[in-house]
């Protein structure tokens, strides 16, 4: 009994001697596991120096910049057939890699559904997400990330059989909506809904495929989701003339690239290939006249392309950056017009997403 | 011997050539490497959250949900909290795998039987089933039901109704609900008293068969009370309750009961697959059990009927329990593949839409692991308990 007892303590003494001599592995500062190190343990704050951020610096090792899109949501971020992204989405990211690479293919695309986007962004497996991501308070203040701006005003709508015969949202009283588990959208539906007393039902679905399956076959009386959403997905169904958007926008969907916290000069470059993009468009650079532009006179258009100052060099980039970007990728309106503008399927008006001189509320801050 | 051991122990001591001593350090190493394991694992997430700013701790709970769920049997609205949105799910994946589990251990049961049955045509129809059911991945199975049997229903406005009042859709399946009236209790209490008699008869026969021998149709006669009773009381009481009938209005049936497809789906999904398992288990319980037995029972006179029951069933079920056990745990698990085909389980609703509205993985994943692993814990002491009952006979 006795020889028990001190046995117990020897092993007790010799399993805290193992730790000990694990202790400076796990505490050792090494390229992944030196997070625990890096955090202030009292006040749990990171320290300056992870505070600084390296993304830019990973992204430039690795070669390529990482980027969170959508499975596939025409317009938006969708692969074709050789496996070739495109989109308003795909093209802002491109953007970012051009900023940095002058290189717009220098981008890996990771699709991801809406359930597990804001986890990849988190664990650090993508450097941005760029996923008709809507920019709510909560996704913003509680998931340690930051919204960088808004690619596209867009707002939630219905899409219904035009046989039902219904033609306004307020006859969806009592149906039955399919929408996509993890969005903003599954939310809005309830919040439509119970403010105006009507009675629904939704199912959500994990994937989009199966509620728009759904919704085909009748399960559903309407699908929702973002409108330039309804617009491409009407597209994917068998005969897209036989299905009614209806004209009722229910909520306020800005979507927009998400970064982490914590790496401020990423969040700067995030927002500015934004706001350059639109800044670019708002001056009358297009990837068509951006070599000429580079020698007018006008000081904002000589700022934007770097011809005066050294904004690029602020943001841990080159001056030229802009010049990259729009030579490659053109401004906001060729974006937008090459993607989901008038003259593609989607035929997507500019509408909201119009510059604010032009009608529109797009409106960039000045590089200056 | 023992105290053989201990005095060998007491001349060794503690001595590292001593196997006992070293087993004890070897195993005290262990626990504590594991615990440091544990603890780091733990502050290091606790860290790394704090410096990734994301909301930690289960406050979350207690916020308003704010989305609507298809079916849930405990009052639930948009203004319920994540907590209520929590419990929304969790009932709805015990209602399925509580059905599901007797289901599928009856349906089992009778396969497994069959299997063996010495008519050619049912064995092969049982051979079929066990083997189309387990080797089609159940996932496949709940898409074949969801999207190929249930969906190609006609939309609610032409519904199929079988009966007056019943409606088939596809939204499910509508049915008339009982509204209870005043004789309600009434009634209630001759089927509980009605009940308590059948118990009592079958527990009469069974002293006085182990007394004198004598058989009594007891079964027969607990089930004419236990139904005819009720019936007797129905017909002189009038009926305990109305029917609310569904009626069509707008986009579908109001009034009623509905089980919706997803539930239907799911329930035969899991239903079918594990009771393919089931009967397997099933027969190679009863083919554990000696022929010796059939044949010595056939010899004192025994039916074939009784044989099974009283001879082969008490002996094959110490065989059956165990893996019978797994099955069932199983079943409840697969309930999680719910999320696939829209059912809010428990999967679903909380480790789908509330991890995403609150974005605390974290916490949500760890509650719903630690829910599924109490549901598995509980089923096994269940089963653990039964096992003990049939393993009492062993001699
Ligand atoms: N903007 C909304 C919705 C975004 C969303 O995920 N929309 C769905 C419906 S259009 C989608 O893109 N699904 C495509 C997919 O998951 O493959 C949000 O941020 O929550």
């Amino acid at each position: 009994m006795e020889n028990r007892f001190q046995a117990l303590l020897m092993g007790l003494v010799l399993g805290a001697a193992i730790v000990y001599l694990f202790m400076p592995i796990a505490k050792a500062p090494g390229p992944a596991g030196n997070r625990l190190a890096a955090v202030d343990r009292a006040t749990g704050e990171a320290r300056p120096e992870t505070a600084a951020g390296d993304t830019l610096a990973r992204v430039r090792e690795r070669g390529e910049l990482v980027c969170g899109v959508n499975q596939g949501l025409p317009g938006f971020s969708n692969p074709d057939d050789k496996g070739r992204w495109s989109g308003i989405d795909v093209d802002y990211c491109r953007a970012i890699a051009a900023a940095i690479f002058d290189d717009p293919d220098r981008v890996k695309f990771r699709p991801l559904n809406a359930k597990d986007r804001f986890t990849a962004l988190q664990s650090g497996e993508i450097d941005i997400l760029s996923r008709n991501t809507t920019w709510t308070m909560s996704r913003d203040t509680q998931l340690g990330l930051d919204f960088a701006g808004v690619v596209y005003y867009d707002g939630q709508g219905f899409l219904v059989h035009k046989d039902s015969g219904i033609a306004h949202a307020a006859d969806l009283d009592g149906a039955t909506i399919c929408t996509q588990t993890g969005t903003t959208t599954e939310l809005n539906v309830a919040d439509y809904f119970r403010s105006n007393g009507y009675k629904y039902k939704v199912l959500s679905y994990e994937k989009n495929d199966e509620a728009l399956a759904a919704y085909d076959d009748h399960r559903c009386d309407a699908y929702t989701t973002d409108a330039s959403g309804l617009a491409a997905v009407r597209l994917k169904m068998k005969d897209p003339s036989r299905h009614l958007i209806l004209p009722e926008i229910i909520s306020k969907e800005p979507l927009g690239p998400v970064v982490r916290q914590g790496d401020p000069q990423w969040a700067d470059i995030a927002r500015w290939t934004l706001f350059a993009l639109i800044n670019a468009e708002e001056l009358g650079v297009t990837s068509g006249n951006v070599e000429e532009m580079k020698s007018s006179d006008s000081p904002r258009v000589r700022r934007l392309l770097g011809g005066e100052g050294a904004y690029g060099n602020a943001i841990g980039l080159s001056d030229d950056w802009v010049v990259r970007i729009i030579r490659h990728l053109g401004n906001y309106g060729e974006v937008f017009e090459r993607n989901v503008g008038t003259n593609t399927k989607l035929g997507i008006e500019r509408g909201l997403n119009a510059l604010w001189n032009k009608g529109g509320i797009m409106y960039a801050p000045p590089i200056r | 011997m023992a105290g053989a051991a201990a005095r060998d122990k007491r001349k060794i001591g503690l001595k590292w050539s001593n196997p006992a001593v070293r087993s004890v350090v070897y195993q005290a190493a262990l626990i504590a490497l594991v615990l440091y394991g544990g603890w780091f694992i733990v502050t290091t997430t606790q860290a790394n959250l704090a410096r990734l700013n994301i909301a930690t701790g289960f406050g979350f709970m207690d916020n308003t949900a704010g989305f609507g769920i298809v079916q849930s049997l405990i009052p639930y609205t948009e203004e319920s909290s994540y907590g209520r949105a929590f419990l929304v799910g969790l009932i709805n994946t015990l209602m399925v795998a509580g059905i599901g589990i007797v289901l599928a251990t009856i349906l089992g049961f009778f396969v497994g039987v069959a299997r063996l049955s010495t008519n050619w045509l049912v064995s092969k129809i049982a051979w079929a089933y066990v083997e189309v059911m387990r080797n089609i991945p159940l996932l496949l199975q709940l898409f074949f039901w969801y999207f190929t049997v249930l969906r190609p229903l006609p939309a609610p406005v032409d519904s199929l109704s079988p009966v007056e009042g019943v409606y088939l859709n596809n939204r499910g399946v509508v049915v008339p609900s009982p509204v209870f009236g005043e004789s309600s209790a009434f009634f209630g209490i001759v089927v509980l008293l009605s009940l308590v008699a059948g118990y009592a008869v079958l527990r009469w026969a069974r002293k006085r068969q182990s007394a004198t021998g004598e058989i009594f149709p007891a079964w027969r006669t607990a089930i004419a009370i236990v139904l005819g009773v009720p019936a007797l009381a129905w017909l002189f009481g009038g009926a305990p309750f109305t029917l609310d009938f569904p009626a069509y209005r707008g986009f579908g049936f109001d009034g009623g009961m509905r089980l919706i497809p997803e539930f239907i789906a799911l329930l035969l999904g899991l239903t079918l697959y594990t009771a393919a398992f089931i009967a397997e288990i099933v027969r190679a319980g009863i083919l554990s059990v000696s022929h010796g037995q059939t044949e010595a029972a056939y010899a004192l006179g025994l039916p074939a009927g009784r044989t099974l029951r009283l001879v082969v069933i008490p002996q094959a079920l110490r065989v059956i329990v165990p893996p019978l056990t797994s099955q069932l745990l199983n079943l409840t698990k697969n309930s999680s593949l719910a999320v696939a085909i829209a059912y809010p389980d428990l999967v679903a609703v909380f480790a789908g839409t509330v991890l995403n509205q609150t974005g605390q993985a974290i916490e949500v994943i760890a509650l719903t692991m630690a829910v599924y692993l109490t549901i598995s814990l509980v089923t096994s002491f269940l089963m653990n308990l039964y096992n003990a009952r049939v393993a009492i006979q062993e001699r």
